[in-house]
């Protein structure tokens, strides 16, 4: 009788790796929804294109590694890459903006830094402001002009023809400059009721970009709820996002509202599942607060005062850079001990 | 309704308690043969205090603890020793240790018994010994001596005694059953020890999940100040460090030990042993143990008598071989799998779990670590689970331990929830037994480099002192040299005065000589010593003083050398043979030096005798 030897707990009962990250796909669904019921078929063409190549990309990385390809492909983390990339890029972003976006955040931001878990910078955010600073037009332009699905939004056939004709610029017609885009350039010229008058904004605070932020919202609650993601770093990033907003934005005609910071562009997406990756994200509770609150800040500067109309890659690769600093100084208090220990062995001991 | 806190973390797995609970507490029975380790507790072995063969009675000491910390263990029943001999006995490691072998004859004949009925008469020290005697250490898993235990320092005083029950271990209902049937006897065990310890507050925490041993207690504790405390059930509420911060709040510093605090906690287990102990006058030779899993037929609560093998009791409940996939001694979060099932039931064994491969599988491979903080929310020590990961993997044990790796409790919560399949806990008890070793290790180092330092000292006082003599020699020397010119003028003037004058001045002459010789070699000093020694008979009578004090420096020597070779043995350290040789070379010298010394007084003496003769 030959007795299995393991070392304690012998009960386990976790979610795996691959779960964790089937319900991050599953919670990004509302969200994708929504995009396409209001920007037509362009991200979900992205998504499957980059979650295609972001599977075939990591698999032959890791042949090139010589590391079980099949073992690291079931963790879905490789699918989540590139479901978050295709959410995030234009609509009509040619394939091969999408390509080196998703290769670059693969093989570069992941799989050269040692693979799932070691990579410091969120590998989605990666590519992202790789293909953003590279092609500045192609991912200025190619934003759909918001519209129902089945009213103005171009066809599947149109929008995969134009996606796969590799052209820089879309057909005009479909395409609309994004609401923060649109504010960012108008309000130094026009008053704020003249701006808004623009088509992109709808009747609402940012036509069909609201209801995508509010599917991402409530994806994102729902990962909070399943307890895969904690709310420290959605509400300390939307905090800060609203604070400076509200510090220094309140002026309708010189800044863009705090309506329009919290529901355009980005922010729901980033605030949920992007600056949530816990691989690069601080770590304990207080860390998590400060990383949060940091990027919220970081994206209304660059909104605001900085070139980009958007900010969510850059906040959260800069945080990034910081998470190791975060987390040496904010360890939680152990049971027993006055003080967290900060700080390295034999310094400052608490 | 007794204020309750909360603890960080914490998790609720599948209870699995309901498969042992279904009948009442039943006998084991009678093995063939009983296995009684002589370490089951924390502390030093016993040792044996019985011969092979001996016949003993049930509750007779078969062995003790002579020196040091530790209980005795008794016969669990009457019959004969059969061996005294290793033994495969219960620990993670799966090793053999020094157990007593007893062949029940059956009688279960006691021995005497001193039941005591008022032990408010007796003294607390004298009930502490009666508890020590009985055998009892800690029942609920780590084996302290509960006399010991019963005693904190004198500068700290027990304000809440805590008697845990909250038994939040899933599968183990060992404690549960026994409050459900034995209310009474842990009352009165709990009140023995509150007589000891005088606490302000009796607390009795259990697991809102044991209704019925709720209700069984609450009835017993009836009009006594004893608190019945019913806590949510999370695992671990049933750490006696989560106990205390539900019970008080209070968090016990890290590195001591509760009763800083003012607490106290003991097992249910432990408070029937001591009332068994005390009113019936009867050691712990018997406990209560969990049999459970989904591959024994006929799981339940046993009345098991130490020493029985599990084997005997798997049986007993009807395990099915086939089925059996894992045996886990203790509970599913924190007990070890048993190689085999040949080992003992020890005053710890609280729970046996014989499960299927469904019930326990075998774990998943280990994924690379997401960083996703799971194990950090659940962590109930408030650890930073993922960083102590990370460095204990990479042996960078400074900043593991910095990060406060020695306070994890090794619940096994941070390796039940990670999503990456990752064995935390086997990382921080390999990083902190490397730690443990290499302190081990430093320590010897530092004693090695306090010894070296001292020889050091010791050889540089030495030769300043040689240096010292060296010179007294020499101005002793001078003085003489002096002297003798001033007697052999003396003598020239007085030559007339005849032969024993002139005798004299002869015998001055020669010692003169001997003197000029030993200035020569004293040249050298390093190998003056040792030629003085070994070479006693080509010095013609040199210096009786320096003769002397030679012997003494020998002596010395010699001392030093005994004592080093003491300590060396003392520690088993390797050059005791080195020492060894070198203490008995001394003693050559010694007594070459104590020949040489008797011979040079001989010869004045002699000297002497002819001058008065003459």
């Amino acid at each position: 009788m030959a007795l299995a030897q393991q070392s304690s707990p012998h009960a386990r009962k976790a979610r795996s790796t691959a779960q964790v990250m089937q319900w991050v796909i599953l919670a990004a669904l509302p969200g994708l929804l929504a995009q396409t019921l209001f920007f037509g078929w362009g991200n979900l063409i992205n998504v499957v294109w980059c979650i295609a190549l972001a599977l075939a990309a990591e698999a032959a990385i890791l042949k090139i590694r010589k590391r079980p390809a099949a073992f690291f492909l079931k963790d879905n983390t490789a699918a989540v890459t590139g479901l978050l990339l295709g959410l995030s890029l234009p609509q009509f972003a040619p394939w091969w903006v999408s390509a080196v976006a998703v290769i670059a955040a693969i093989v570069m931001a992941k799989q050269l830094y040692g693979g799932l878990g070691s990579n410091p910078f969120n590998p989605a955010m990666v590519g992202y402001a790789l293909v953003l600073i590279s092609f500045p037009v192609a991912m200025t332009t190619n934003w759909a002009q918001p519209g129902l699905l089945w009213e103005t939004a171009p066809g599947f056939g149109e929008t995969l023809g134009m996606i796969a004709s590799g052209q820089q610029t879309a057909v005009d017609a479909f395409t609309m400059a994004t609401p923060l885009d649109e504010y960012k350039h108008k309000i130094a010229t026009h008053t704020a009721a003249e701006v808004l008058e623009h088509p992109t904004f709808g009747e609402g605070i940012a036509r069909g970009w609201e209801w995508v932020n509010a599917a991402f919202l409530a994806g994102g609650l729902l990962l909070i709820g399943l307890k895969i993601i904690t709310w420290h770093i959605p509400v300390s990033m939307l905090a800060g996002l609203a604070l400076m907003s509200l510090a220094f934005g309140s002026n309708a005609d010189l800044y863009a509202p705090l309506s329009l910071h919290l529901l355009a562009g980005g922010t729901m997406l980033g605030a949920f599942f992007i600056a949530t990756d816990p691989v690069s994200a601080a770590s304990s509770h207080q860390g998590k607060l400060i990383y949060g609150a940091c990027i919220g800040v970081l994206i209304y500067l660059i909104r605001t005062w900085g070139a980009y109309p958007d900010a969510v890659a850059f906040s959260v690769l800069l945080m990034n850079f910081a998470v190791p600093f975060i987390d040496h100084y904010t360890p939680p208090r152990t049971y027993g001990h006055h003080k967290p220990r900060r700080g390295i062995p034999g310094k400052d001991q608490g | 309704m007794t204020q309750l806190w909360s603890f960080p973390g914490g998790i609720h797995p599948a209870e699995n308690k309901h498969i042992s609970t279904a009948r009442p507490i039943a006998g084991a029975g009678l093995p063939e043969l009983l296995v009684l380790p002589l370490q089951q507790h924390i502390g030093e072995p016993a040792e044996p205090c019985v011969d092979i063969g001996e016949r003993v009675l049930k509750g007779q000491k078969i062995a003790d603890v002579t020196g040091g910390m530790g209980v005795p263990v008794h016969a669990p029943t009457s019959g004969t020793i059969e061996s005294i001999s290793l033994q495969p006995v219960p620990h993670p490691s799966g090793m053999s240790d020094l157990c007593i072998t007893l062949r029940p004859d059956g009688q279960d004949q006691w021995t005497a018994l001193r039941p005591i009925d008022n032990y408010r008469d007796l003294d607390r020290e004298t009930i502490l010994d009666l508890i020590r005697d009985a055998g009892i250490s800690g029942m609920g898993g780590a084996g302290f001596p509960t006399n010991i235990k019963l005693r904190p320092p004198k500068d700290r005083k027990v304000d809440t005694l805590i008697l845990n029950g909250a038994e939040c271990e899933p599968y183990i209902t060992a404690d549960d059953m026994s409050m459900r049937e034995r209310a009474d006897e842990i009352l009165a065990g709990l009140r023995i020890m509150a007589w000891i310890l005088r606490p302000e507050r009796c607390v009795i925490a259990i697991e809102d999940n044991k209704p019925e041993a709720i209700a069984a207690i609450r009835k017993a504790a009836e009009g006594t100040q004893t608190e019945v405390t019913v806590i949510p059930t999370r695992y671990p509420s049933g750490g006696e460090k989560q106990l205390i911060q539900i019970l008080t709040g209070m968090e016990v510093p890290s590195g001591g030990i509760p009763a800083d605090i003012g607490v106290m906690c003991q097992n249910v287990g432990t408070a029937m042993a001591v009332s068994a102990a005390i009113f019936r006058g009867e050691p712990l030779i018997s406990r209560v143990t969990t049999v459970t899993g989904q591959a024994v037929t006929n799981p339940g609560n046993f009345d098991v008598l130490i020493g029985t093998p599990i084997e005997y009791l798997l049986t007993r409940a009807g395990l099915d071989n086939g089925a059996l996939h894992r045996l886990v001694l203790g509970g599913p979060m924190m007990g070890y799998t048993l190689e085999t099932p040949a080992v003992p039931v020890v005053k710890t064994t609280n729970c046996v779990i014989a499960a299927t491969a469904e019930e326990l599988p075998d774990p998943a491979p280990e994924q690379p670590c997401i960083r996703c903080g799971a194990c950090a929310e659940a962590c109930p020590m408030e650890l930073l689970p993922q960083q102590l990961f990370w460095y204990s993997r990479a042996g960078e044990l400074d900043k593991a331990e910095h990060l406060n790796l020695f306070d994890c409790i090794e619940c096994g919560i941070c390796s039940y929830v990670c999503p990456s399949a990752i064995p935390l806990v086997q990382y921080y008890r390999a990083a902190k037994g490397e730690i443990r070793v290499q302190q081990a290790e430093q320590l010897k180092a530092d004693r090695a480099r306090e010894r070296f330092e001292a020889r050091q000292a010791r050889l540089e006082r030495e030769q300043q002192e040689k240096e010292q003599r060296r010179k007294e020699r020499a101005k002793a020397a001078a003085e003489a040299q002096a002297k003798k010119q001033a007697e052999a003028e003396e003598a020239e003037k007085s030559e007339a005065r005849g032969k024993p004058a002139n005798d004299r001045a002869a015998r001055a002459a020669q010692v003169q000589e001997a003197l000029a010789r030993k200035k020569a070699k004293t040249r050298e000093p390093a190998t003056v010593d040792s030629k003085n020694a070994e070479q006693p008979a080509s010095e013609p009578a040199p210096g009786l003083e320096a003769l002397e004090k030679q012997l003494s420096q020998a002596t010395a020597k010699l001392n030093t050398m005994q004592s080093m070779l003491d300590d060396a043995k003392a520690e088993n350290a390797d050059n005791v043979e080195k020492l060894e040789r070198a203490v008995s070379k001394n003693h050559d010298r010694v007594k070459r030096a104590e020949e040489a010394l008797a011979e040079a007084r001989r010869s004045v003496e002699s000297a002497e005798a002819h001058t008065t003769d003459s």
